[in-house]
């Protein structure tokens, strides 16, 4: 159970290498005992994630997951729920991708609307259905202002990212009455694996500062969280500029 | 039954679970008796703080159905109760006959089950002690769905004293007869004094209770500097009819609880915040100058929050918490280290108590103990958390303990540290509930 000050005793990662899951993760380890649980694919980086967690005192285990494999998450949420309830769940995994060949390649913009919309609604929907069974939870789903308006430097990422936003938003509400929250997490550019390589834009942040960000909103049961907090001034703006001026902009 | 999402007074960690309201006992020990997985737990009017009358996924029972008060003995100065019945309409009830509740909180507005599961104490305690002491009996249904009367020396007084301050969870308390007071009036002869620091109003109030039924301080933990902890000590007497003015002495036994109005749920956070405390705080300090022998009613004396309704909201939606401990005499640094820390780290609090208890009960859960209890109440913001761990190291250290009635975010160790008798209530529990139909919120977080 989760106490009055947003302290979970259980974790559930979809995507068990995300940086900032795994920030997220070591945050509340820190604080109070923690069971993990990891969902994702078996590899190295996942070893490193478990034994990270571990040197923070959590008990960590791991569940194999594949996004793509949509078939398969409701028997994997399953086993994630087997050792216990579970108070917060961070859906974390998705794709970047390059954004300019992955619009001229078929192969590819496919791949990356299943990982980064239709896995998250896959994933949504079944863990709704578990949740409310426990009674409780939180969610919380990492979005990106990428998808609050989208920009044509890399509106494939974009419009994903608006996708899974608007589901997890709404999906919010209609578990409103039920004791269970949602929380969109709208990160701006954060220097992680992902972004290795590209140029940091102004308002850069680390996944360890929206880590903090995260357990802070998920404490007090925000729907909505913009990391760090002016992005919502800036995307405000961004939103209302007509599509003329916007387009000419240096972005 | 239908889905319902609940919380606890401080309006903090929802869950939701299926709510059966009935009056019917018949249909409550149905619903024992096809318990799920997740079990059941029995709620009154929800004013816990945490999340002891919540069950998520689970059952939770409406107790405020049952609501009849069956039999009142003027001679023998007892009340035969259902568990759902409030201690307000309860008073209202017993005043006529010239009767009063032995233990009151701060609010009337909990059940006569929810004070046997807490037990609960008030400003009497030095006196009465806590509201177990004064069960004479109660029925308990317990998990297999069967009804048994116990009573305090009886040949299951080990399950009696588990069920007291047991938290529901060795079965729902359907029924109660408890022992009553005589009073001639419905007034207290207060005594008030207005002191300038913590340490003095400690000195203060740790002599002279004996003389006074009632007893309790607040305190500034606000305001900094040399008026760190100032407060207000008040001390009362029942008064006699001779004591009261002659306008009231026609109706001596008025009971003067108006609520006049209730708060709408449209408080933005933080409308607690520094400021508004240290105004709060200033107020209520300047208005309780130094008196003795003034006479005051119910509401001015006992229960100043019943006036307004759902007085919880004003804390916003993000809710907020009550820090409740007790720690033995001699423990009086734990007491000062905790209102300097409350003010270092900003943390406002302004509902803030000192009282000193009288001996505790048999009750293994039972939270009272000889020395002081401290009580402040936090909304839910940063640093909160970090400040309550530090404090529990020291409440434990010096071998005091929480209120499980307060409690909304402690450890399983915590409560094991500060009740050494967990183990032995455990025992009790399990005979009577080995499949743990009982079962809450709270008893999950805390693996009670």
């Amino acid at each position: 159970m989760i106490d009055a000050v947003g302290n979970p005793q259980s974790l559930l990662l979809l995507g068990g290498t995300s940086e900032i899951g795994l920030a997220v993760a070591r945050l509340y380890a820190r604080r109070r005992p923690l069971r993990v649980v990891l969902a994702g694919r078996q590899s190295a980086r996942l070893d490193e994630a478990v034994a990270d967690l571990r040197s923070v005192g959590a008990t960590v285990s791991t569940v194999e997951f594949d996004a793509l494999d949509t078939a398969s998450h409701p028997a994997v949420l399953d086993k994630a729920f087997s050792d216990g309830d579970i108070d917060v769940t961070v859906v974390a995994f998705g794709l970047l991708g390059d954004a300019e060949e992955v619009w001229q390649d078929h192969a590819k913009a496919v791949e990356l609307a299943r990982v980064n919309y239709t896995a998250p609604v896959s994933v949504g929907v079944a863990l709704a259905e578990r949740l409310r069974k426990q009674g409780h939870g939180r969610i919380v789903a990492l979005s990106s202002v990428a998808g609050e308006r989208v920009r044509r430097a890399n509106f494939m990422y974009g419009s994903t990212k608006a996708g899974m936003d608007g589901f997890y938003l709404g999906l919010g509400e209609a578990l409103r009455g039920e004791g269970i929250s949602v929380t969109v997490v709208r990160p701006g550019f954060v220097k992680t694996k992902m972004t290795e390589g590209m140029k940091p834009t102004p308002l850069a942040t680390t996944a360890e500062a929206v880590a903090e960000d995260v357990v802070a909103a998920v404490a007090k049961r925000r729907e909505l969280v913009w990391t760090p907090a002016p992005w919502r001034i800036v995307m405000s703006v961004f939103r209302h500029i007509p599509r003329p001026i916007f387009r000419k902009l240096p972005f | 039954m239908k889905p319902e999402k609940l919380t606890g007074w401080g309006r903090t960690a929802p869950t939701s679970a299926q709510v059966l309201h009935t009056a019917d006992v018949r249909e409550i020990a149905a619903a024992v008796r096809a318990a799920g997985p997740r079990g059941v737990i029995a709620r009154g009017l929800g004013r816990s703080y945490g999340d002891p009358a919540q069950n998520a996924g689970g059952v939770v029972i409406d107790m405020t159905g049952l609501s009849r008060i069956h039999t009142v003995d003027a001679e023998a100065a007892t009340v035969d109760v259902d568990a759902g019945v409030s201690l307000d309409t309860l008073m209202r009830a017993l005043l006529p006959f010239g009767l009063w509740l032995p233990v009151l909180p701060g609010t009337r507005q909990v059940t006569v089950g929810g004070a046997i599961g807490s037990d609960i104490h008030g400003k009497a305690h030095h006196v009465e002690g806590s509201f177990g002491n004064h069960v004479r009996s109660l029925d308990l249904l317990t998990a297999d769905g069967e009804v048994t009367t116990l009573t305090p020396d009886g040949p299951d007084a080990d399950l009696f004293w588990a069920t007291v301050g047991g938290m529901g969870l060795t079965g729902i308390v359907l029924r109660a007869t408890l022992a009553l007071n005589h009073v001639e009036t419905a007034y207290f002869l207060v005594d008030t004094e207005q002191i300038g620091n913590l340490d003095d109003l400690m000195a203060r109030q740790s002599v002279g209770d004996e003389s006074y039924a009632e007893s309790v301080s607040w305190f500034d933990a606000v305001t900094t500097g040399p008026h760190l902890g100032r407060g207000i000590l008040t001390r009362a007497n029942h008064a006699r009819v001779e004591d009261l003015p002659a306008r009231s002495r026609g109706n001596p036994l008025r009971f003067e609880a108006p609520q006049l109005l209730t708060v709408p749920d449209v408080f933005p956070p933080g409308m607690l915040n520094k400021l508004t405390g240290r105004i709060f705080s200033e107020l209520w300090y300047r208005k309780s100058p130094t008196r003795a022998g003034a006479v005051q009613n119910i509401t001015q004396f006992l229960h100043p929050l019943d006036i307004v309704g759902e007085w919880n909201r004003g804390y916003g939606p993000h809710g907020f918490l009550q820090y409740q401990f007790a720690v033995p005499f001699g423990a009086e640094d734990v007491i000062r280290h905790t209102v300097h820390r409350a003010v270092e780290t900003g943390q406002v609090s302004v509902l803030n108590v000192l009282k000193r208890f009288g001996p505790g009960n048999r009750a293994p859960l039972s939270f009272p103990m000889p020395g002081w209890t401290l009580c402040l109440d936090f909304p839910v913001r940063k640093g909160v958390h970090e400040l309550c761990e530090e404090l529990d190291e020291l409440v434990l250290r010096a071998g005091g303990r929480h209120y499980l009635a307060k409690e909304s975010r402690a450890t399983p160790s915590v409560v094991e540290r500060g009740y050494p008798r967990l183990d032995e209530w455990r025992k009790v529990r399990a005979s009577v509930d080995p499949q743990g139909v009982f079962a809450s919120d709270m008893s999950r977080r805390l693996s009670l």
